[in-house]
């Protein structure tokens, strides 16, 4: 039923890495490494400036995709990866968006169960990518009833 | 281990305890991250959802993983972190965060990386590519 979503692109938004969401969510994560939030520790290492945490990229806003209606509730998150040019460095800004990069169904335990990919992708002003995260997300049978109801 | 550079293959980093998962950090999860999913943070939303319980996130055991690569952040960094989410962790459950070095090809190092509960469970598995300066 999602078929129809695939290769579709969401609009860009600028998100800024702030410096204390990044303090935050590496408190939240259990890793307050001074290299997240130390100004000193920041500017004596070879990045000249603090870093964001490799699952950091979770909070940006990566804009919409107007007609992909996924439901708040009943999904399940089944795989993530992040690939990284570069850390992300505090208070830089990125251009993120998203896509639909594949969408399928399978029979399984729940019935059949629907995978969609999205793919997440951060740029530099200069459009250069910097990380893309993609996440595996399975749409239950009868998540998809309701939807359709 | 004081360098990712001394590291050989079958080494493993230093694993860490984390304190037993308590629903405060699920609710600091959820302000940090914006992911307000209720069944992460209220029981009966869980519970309307089949569970048991809440569950972490599953990405708040994703972000402690990678902490174990963090103090090597002159070295290095993760160019790749793919992980795939094998069970669920619940309320008071201790997870062990675990690396090995799998590979070493010139200045890439694959590790294979994992979160087990108390009872020795995989709740979550994967691997991390780190790039080496």
């Amino acid at each position: 039923m999602f078929k129809d979503q695939i290769g579709k692109l969401s609009n860009k938004v600028k998100n800024v890495v702030e410096r204390g969401a990044v303090k935050k969510f590496a408190e939240a994560i259990g890793d307050l490494h001074p290299i997240y939030f130390d100004e000193d520790t920041g500017r004596l290492s070879r990045y000249k400036n603090n870093i964001a945490p490799p699952t950091f990229p979770r909070i940006f806003d990566y804009g919409v995709i107007s007609d992909l209606n996924l439901p708040s509730k009943g999904l399940i998150h089944g795989e993530q990866t992040f690939h990284y040019v570069r850390p992300l460095v505090v208070e830089e800004e990125i251009y993120c968006y998203f896509k639909v990069k594949k969408y399928f169904e399978k029979k399984g335990n729940f019935g059949e169960m629907g995978f969609m990919i999205l793919e997440n992708y951060g740029e530099d002003l200069g459009g250069k990518t910097i990380f893309s995260s993609t996440s595996t997300i399975v749409i239950s049978e009868a998540v998809r009833k309701v939807i359709t109801r | 281990m004081s360098t990712v550079a001394e590291l050989q293959v079958g080494n493993v980093l230093k694993e860490i305890h984390l304190e037993p998962v308590s629903r405060l950090d699920l609710i600091k999860y959820a302000g940090a991250s914006g992911d307000f999913n209720p069944i992460h943070t209220i029981d009966e939303e869980a519970k309307k959802a089949g569970l048991p319980g809440i569950i972490a996130h599953g990405m708040w055991t994703m972000g402690n993983l990678a902490q174990l690569f963090t103090e090597y952040y002159e070295e290095g960094f993760i160019q790749d972190y793919s992980i795939r989410f094998k069970g669920m962790v619940f309320l008071h459950d201790v997870i062990t965060l675990k690396a090995i070095l799998k590979e070493k090809q010139e200045n890439k190092l694959r590790f294979n990386v994992q979160a087990i509960n108390q009872e020795g469970n995989e709740v979550l598995k994967g691997e991390v590519l780190y790039h080496q300066y």
